[in-house]
């Protein structure tokens, strides 16, 4: 865990002064279950990337590759649109 | 460049605004305060300010909407009473929070229910904790003096607070007095331009305000806020004597009447203290020390100005335009308390509950709080601490 600052180094008003720092943010931490890739039966449609409330989906030349698990939070929105009669997204227990 | 006008408090505090030319004002009307946004609007209407004026409808949007033009960088104002700044009460604690220097003319009026339009505390009272600066009025002259000086306080860099001045409903507000006016360019060189350090439209330079704080930063934040508040004692007083170079009137955190070689003394807000100077001055005369002090400030509150004041007295007595329900005494009563903490021979100190819902408090009124002082001060054991001054048994 990072150092936390005492009140006095902190910024005024309670500001944050770096645009986009929730990317650093650990949420990952969140989860109860953790969302598994099954490429083999995907068909690339990216309802999961759009879906994605926290853009935890990683998608490289327009192909979803896998998960972001440093800010998933395991909510499961992706398995649930996933289209495919099998899932190509299904929720396991997080260990 | 000042003038001798005559105006109600309403319009005194709208031409203030005028005065000070915002760059927003938000506007909600509520009585007694309508009349002094009706003023402002005129200006409006009439060109004579640049201010965009931004009908709400609510008060709670009004505050809503001066935070996020002041979030803007826009210098940001507005009005209120009563249950309109009860509706605010949220936000008030959001503008004080974020560090947004918006300056809030209240005036004074009763809470419902029983829904009463009449001059009493509880409101302002009300949002003590918000951490907002609060100075109380005495007279027209004041509230416009301590609209323009607001100005100045909340915008300096040590401070960067919202400032609320209040002014007693109807009993100012809607009453003529006579009083010095400034002329607008006057005031806008005293006040000078805002320079806000951040903007939220100054999108090369991003940031967030008001984003979530979980268990681990919002103490520290609050602690924060503590400090500033505590910083803005000095500003405020510095502000009262550059405002006195400019006018010749100068302004303190409380101001001291009588009080070089008096015995007994009246601690009081607002118009009231207007009143209670009548009743020395009658006192004086029949050969009786009364001193009075005004609380100008009240947050943050002149606790060491009121030790040094007050280490030498064997009564005082607090006025309370204001109950605060389930309280041992209203609130003015138990924070003078609180900083008489600990000294070394602590006055008696009784509280006098006066004026709510606009009762009218005359100057026998207050000489009957001076006499139950005297019989205190030559030994009579007093009967009761917390007392009801006028209400009907």
């Amino acid at each position: 865990m990072s150092k936390e600052l005492g009140w006095k180094k902190l910024p005024m008003g309670g500001i944050i002064e770096e645009a986009g720092n929730a990317s650093s943010y650990e949420t990952g931490t969140w989860r109860s279950f953790k969302p598994v890739f099954h490429p083999e039966i995907c068909i690339q449609c990216l309802f999961c990337w759009i879906y994605c409330p926290d853009g935890a989906i990683i998608v490289e030349d327009s192909k979803v590759k896998g998960i972001n698990f440093f800010h998933c939070k395991g909510c499961g929105i992706c398995s649930r649109e996933c289209p495919t009669k099998v899932k190509s997204i299904t929720m396991e227990q997080e260990m | 460049m000042s003038s001798i006008v005559a105006l109600t408090g309403n319009d005194a505090v709208g031409t203030a605004m005028k005065h000070i030319n915002p760059d927003v004002v938000a506007g909600f009307p509520i009585t007694p305060q309508t009349e002094l946004m009706h003023k402002f609007a005129d200006f409006v209407a009439n060109g004579e300010v640049d201010t965009e004026f931004v009908l709400v409808e609510s008060e709670h949007s009004a505050m809503s909407a001066v935070i996020g033009a002041s979030a803007c960088g826009a210098r940001s104002m507005t009005a209120t009473s009563s249950c309109g700044f009860a509706l605010m009460w949220e936000l008030l604690y959001v503008a004080a929070s974020c560090r947004f220097p918006i300056v809030m003319a209240v005036v004074n009026r009763a809470l419902s229910a029983n829904i009463n339009i009449h001059c009493d505390h509880s409101d302002t009272m009300g949002g003590r904790d918000a951490g907002w600066i609060q100075i109380y009025s005495e007279n027209s002259q004041e509230a416009y003096d301590n609209t323009i000086q607001a100005v100045r306080i909340a915008e300096n860099p040590n401070v960067l607070l919202p400032v609320m001045i209040t002014l007693d409903g109807f009993i100012l507000s809607h009453t003529t007095e006579t009083l010095n006016i400034l002329d607008g360019k006057d005031v806008r060189d005293w006040i000078g331009e805002y320079n806000p350090k951040r903007s939220l439209l100054d999108i090369k330079n991003p940031f967030t305000i008001g984003p979530l704080d979980l268990q681990d930063y919002y103490f520290e934040h609050k602690r924060q806020q503590v400090e500033i508040i505590n910083n803005s004692y000095d500003v405020i007083v510095e502000v009262g004597k550059e405002y006195g170079k400019l006018t010749g009137r100068e302004y303190d955190l409380i101001e001291n009447y009588m009080m070089e070689d008096a015995e007994i003394a009246v601690i009081v807000l607002g118009s009231t203290a207007g009143t209670t100077k009548e009743a020395v001055d009658i006192l004086r005369e029949e050969g009786i020390k009364a001193g009075m002090i005004k609380l100008r400030v009240f947050r943050p509150f002149p606790y060491k100005e009121l030790r040094e004041a007050l280490s030498n007295f064997k009564v005082i007595s607090v006025l309370d335009r204001c109950i605060s329900f389930g309280a041992y005494g209203g609130p003015v009563f138990n924070e003078v308390k609180a900083a008489l903490y600990g000294i070394s021979s602590p006055p008696e100190i009784t509280n006098y509950i006066y004026g709510l819902g606009g009762r009218d408090v005359s100057v026998e009124d207050i000489k009957s709080v001076y006499y139950d002082m005297k019989r205190i001060s030559e030994g009579e054991k007093v009967k009761d601490y917390i007392n009801y001054l006028g209400v009907r048994e």
